[in-house]
């Protein structure tokens, strides 16, 4: 079954006895027809897929337009000096939020998570917690099943496609999922993670879809780091007994009611936002001069 | 949505429509053809043929077409792969009527045996759908194992061909019938449960009016 709201999940792992991720891992070995170990072993590939392409970042390589491909190492080297405003483990999720979103640009491999563009987010927070904080493979693995389950609502009631529903539904989607992840690290309950998702796609809320020369570069790779950043906040502020006044599933709702709301200029079409901005008009200009 | 659709696929960037749902278009073109191209024309359409370069659809397409996966990292080097392995194509837009933003037209001939035309699109999150195959509009995703028989409009073929597949012991999962015209041209697309064994594939070559089977495999 595909779950089409947060209560839905909660309810299937009341009913078994089991964990949230457990009930999501089962429901999606009974859809595909598979043995629930079946799908553990795909969700563990997604997991090692995730980890080769955070080291598989290259600071020299240089996007086609050349807009991008540096920044993620220039945020490591920095980093490395040790003194951030962020602190060294903020940091190191801000470096590869950026290198996910540099190697996607450049033609890397990576895991759509849930979309291409928004793939920096759960890499850069998973990544970071398996390293510094001892999260083993296991405990990622099932993180991951908790957090696709919301996504897969999200991706029901609203969208997670940005020409339908604007970044908020890319980044927006992905920053909710990774509260959750989160959430589910620290052993939280699925209120809690309800509570992460609906603060974490409530703080990206109305966010546009405006890439320059519709190339998924500018602004894309760094609204990774603000999703990632968004998701730690709301999974702390849930961890911390914070609730969200509106419920996970109407924030979803509201989320793809305002994506059907934006222009379509705002929506994947570089129509409007930065990329009709002089110096984004400018670059398109002569990037197709170039090309042609 | 399917859980994977949501975390997944492991991709090369940058765009899930415009890259990998091109290279799984390219691929889809050289399984209607039987074999790798060794002459394609490829032509985009609306946005394939806007920001395809810095996309990089043009060599997804190309990457497909030379059988690579998705997530295969020669994909950026794929043209000059296709230099390698003998594969001559050439890359230009074309406007056409009432096609999805993200449609590419391949025309693809390989040794030996009959060409392939197909109009395709890349409907959003990598996954494709076929929307013309040699002339005739069709619609399918190839999600599914599915088996495309080419044949003459005539009276009960469809009857055989299905009692081929019940001999055979093959549900029909969906199937649907296209033509261009009243007793010319048609096309059979049946998704199948299970994989077709090679018998059912011989069998239904030997038809009556069927022109040509192709059978699409993607799961066992």
């Amino acid at each position: 079954m595909s779950f089409q709201s947060t209560g839905e999940m909660k309810q299937l792992a009341l009913e078994r006895g089991i964990p949230l991720w457990q009930a999501v891992m089962e429901a999606d070995a009974e859809e595909q027809d598979i043995t629930p170990e079946a799908s553990m072993e795909k969700m563990r590939f997604i997991w090692e897929a995730m980890k080769d392409a955070i080291r598989g970042y290259d600071p020299n390589m240089l996007s086609r337009s050349g807009l991008v491909g540096a920044e993620g190492g220039k945020m490591e080297q920095y980093a490395a000096l040790g003194d951030t405003f962020c602190g060294p483990f903020v940091s190191k999720i801000v470096a590869r939020a950026l290198m996910m979103g540099c190697s996607n640009a450049c033609m890397r491999r990576i895991v759509a998570a849930p979309t291409a563009g928004a793939c920096g987010v759960l890499p850069a927070l998973l990544y970071t917690c398996w390293e510094e904080r001892d999260c083993s493979d296991e405990e990622i693995v099932h993180a991951l099943y908790a957090c696709a389950g919301f996504g897969q609502v999200i991706a029901n009631r609203a969208s997670i496609s940005g020409a339908q529903g604007g970044c908020q539904a890319e980044i927006g989607s992905a920053a909710a999922m990774g509260a959750v992840a989160l959430v589910a690290l620290k052993n939280g309950t699925p209120e809690q993670m309800e509570d992460a998702c609906a603060m974490a796609l409530k703080n990206l809320m109305g966010l546009v879809c405006d890439p320059v020369a519709g190339l998924v570069e500018v602004p894309c790779v760094k609204r990774n780091v603000i999703g990632a950043m968004d998701a730690l906040s709301a999974g702390d502020m849930a961890l911390a007994g914070i609730h969200s006044t509106i419920p996970a599933d109407e924030v979803i709702d509201t989320m793809g009611r305002v994506g059907n709301a934006m222009s379509p200029r705002l929506k994947e079409t570089a129509k409007g936002g930065l990329a009709i901005s002089p110096t984004a008009k400018a670059f398109t200009a002569r990037w197709k001069a170039g090309e042609e | 949505m399917n859980l994977f659709d949501i975390l997944g696929p492991v991709m090369v960037g940058p765009s899930s429509s415009h890259t990998a749902g091109a290279v799984r278009i390219g691929l889809m073109g050289r399984k209607l053809l039987g074999q790798q191209p060794t002459n394609a024309e490829i032509l985009l359409h609306g946005s394939f043929a806007d920001t395809g370069t810095g996309h990089g659809t043009d060599r997804a397409l190309v990457a497909g077409l030379l059988g690579l996966e998705p997530d295969d990292s020669r994909i950026p080097d794929s043209f000059s792969l296709a230099k390698e392995r003998g594969m001559a194509f050439t890359i230009s837009p074309v406007s056409l009527r009432d096609a999805h933003p993200n449609t590419a037209v391949l025309r693809l001939q390989g040794e030996n045996c009959p060409g392939v035309e197909l109009q395709a699109s890349s409907v959003g999150g990598g996954r494709i759908q076929v929307d013309r195959l040699d002339g005739i509009s069709v619609k399918f995703s190839g999600e599914s194992n599915t088996l495309i028989i080419h044949n003459q409009d005539k009276r009960g073929l469809v009857s055989e061909v299905s009692s081929v597949l019940s001999f055979c012991g093959i549900n029909i999962a969906t199937l649907q019938l296209f033509r261009d015209k009243r007793g010319g041209t048609a096309v059979m697309m049946i998704e199948i449960d299970h994989s077709l064994p090679a018998e059912a594939l011989r069998l239904l070559e030997k038809l009556d009016g069927v022109m040509k089977v192709t059978y699409l495999q993607v799961k066992e």
